[in-house]
């Protein structure tokens, strides 16, 4: 089964995303805030990272830099997923190697699901 | 010549116009220029009249002309202070929008997820009524998450903080991809919708994404105000027709529609921000009235215009212009209007 870590502050867009990946046969893991994002990341190694940019203790583009710099995790393909949408953030994020960027507000569960798809193929 | 005279005498109505603002007479900028400017009349006529009663003592004159000069200067430092205070509260009111919105994005995101899980059946299936209610559900926090949208991109707007990405690309593709899109939804209100291109058309330089909202937006309206007329009132079935065509610098799109148009006391008043015409009113109570006034934004941020023509119960053609591509400007132009 592939591991799918969002890493997100907002408990209920934790709880419907997870729910939603989870009913079709991914196993998501979640991450309140940065700083335990990148632990999580380094430790079980998921298949695909979801990542908000507006976190505590470390935001999304701290958790990029580190997730990116290390060897471990640099290759994990990167999902960010987050309501800022002006050109400067996007890219930013971009600067990192993220080539999905995902406007939460303009997103559906079921786009997120294609986009998840398309990056790592079916859950098991 | 009415219009004129109107215009000159509602520009006069000083208290009318303060009021506008909401402010103090004393902060109001048309009051305070009118006392700036009475001040001036008197105190010319003033040190005129005391320089032929102390004709022989110049430095009475002098000192009356200082005295009248720097009672100008804290005048107008009470007018310049009153454009400032006016200037703070419009930025307030836009970083205050930006804010507000951003807050509210978060839980409408978190509603609109919500419905969908329900409305998938993930958590056990639901009722035929049940799914109509969430249906609504699904529909409001639609509208209010395009309110959301725009608000925020009207005070980016405002901010100056809106910044576009040039690129070349075709306006052709974006417009077939957005047209086959519309088809069906134009289908469905029995609407004809067409499209025509002149022959080698440029790429166009700009933003494809924003570019794409203003084509959306106007297909939008097009349909939509069809909708609104009566088909005896529009002679027949609803058309919208989309042309695109290269003339000079730049690529030209047209969306013609055959329906309610716009009053012709409204048509000034199009591009104005939250402004809805009286007509459109009438049948929909909902529609921020940024629309227009975002698009407009978009194209001339964009080095482009954007127009209309419209005639009351007979339809609108709303227009744009983008720059040719610097790569492509030596195209020939096809069509010359």
């Amino acid at each position: 089964m592939k591991t799918i870590l969002f890493i997100e502050d907002e408990a209920v867009m934790q709880k419907a995303v997870s729910e939603f990946l989870g009913a079709r046969g991914y196993n998501v893991i979640s991450a309140l805030d940065g700083e335990l994002g990148v632990n999580i990341a380094l430790k079980k190694s998921p298949d695909l990272i979801l990542l908000d940019i507006i976190l505590p203790k470390k935001n999304g583009f701290e958790v990029l830099k580190e997730l990116k710099g290390n060897e471990q995790t640099k290759s994990i393909p990167t999902i960010v997923l987050t309501n800022l949408s002006q050109t400067g953030d996007v890219s930013k994020v971009m600067e990192f190697g993220v080539t999905t960027y995902l406007v939460k507000s303009d997103q559906a569960l079921k786009d997120i699901l294609d986009v998840v798809q398309k990056t790592i193929g079916s859950p098991s | 010549m009415n219009k004129i005279i109107k215009e000159i005498i509602s520009q006069l109505d000083i208290v009318g116009q303060c009021r506008k603002y909401n402010v103090p007479l004393k902060q109001c900028p048309q009051f305070l220029f009118l006392m700036m400017g009475s001040a001036i009349i008197i105190s010319t006529i003033a040190t005129y009249l005391i320089g032929i009663r102390y004709n022989g003592d110049p430095e009475m004159v002098a000192l009356i002309v200082i005295g009248l000069t720097t009672m100008l200067l804290a005048l107008s430092f009470v007018i310049v202070r009153s454009f400032e205070q006016l200037a703070e509260i419009s930025r307030l009111k836009t970083e205050f929008i930006n804010i507000v919105s951003h807050q509210i994005r978060s839980p409408l995101t978190n509603l609109k997820w919500i419905v969908e899980i329900l409305m998938s059946g993930i958590l056990g299936k639901t009722e035929n009524k049940q799914e109509e209610y969430f249906k609504i559900l699904k529909e409001n926090l639609e509208r209010m998450q395009k309110l959301v949208s725009e608000l925020l991109t009207m005070s980016r707007i405002e901010a100056t903080k809106f910044v576009l990405k040039r690129e070349e690309f075709s306006m052709e593709n974006l417009t077939r991809d957005l047209v086959a899109e519309f088809t069906p939804i134009a289908k469905s209100s029995n609407i004809k919708l067409e499209m025509s291109t002149g022959p080698n058309l440029p790429k166009v330089w700009g933003d494809p994404f924003q570019v794409l909202q203003v084509l959306e937006n106007l297909l939008y309206n097009a349909v939509r105000y069809i909708g609104f007329a009566s088909e005896s009132d529009r002679g027949g079935k609803g058309k919208v027709v989309v042309r695109l065509y290269h003339k000079g610098d730049y690529v030209y799109c047209e969306v013609q529609d055959n329906g309610i148009g716009i009053p012709k006391d409204d048509q000034k008043y199009i591009f104005q921000k939250f402004f809805r015409a009286e007509n459109v009113r009438r049948y929909q109570t909902s529609g921020s009235g940024l629309g227009l006034y975002i698009c407009k934004s978009i194209i001339e941020r964009s080095g482009g215009k954007m127009g209309f023509s419209s005639c009351e119960g007979s339809g609108t053609t709303f227009w744009f212009k983008l720059p040719v591509a610097p790569e492509t400007k030596n195209t020939k132009p096809n069509r010359n209007q």
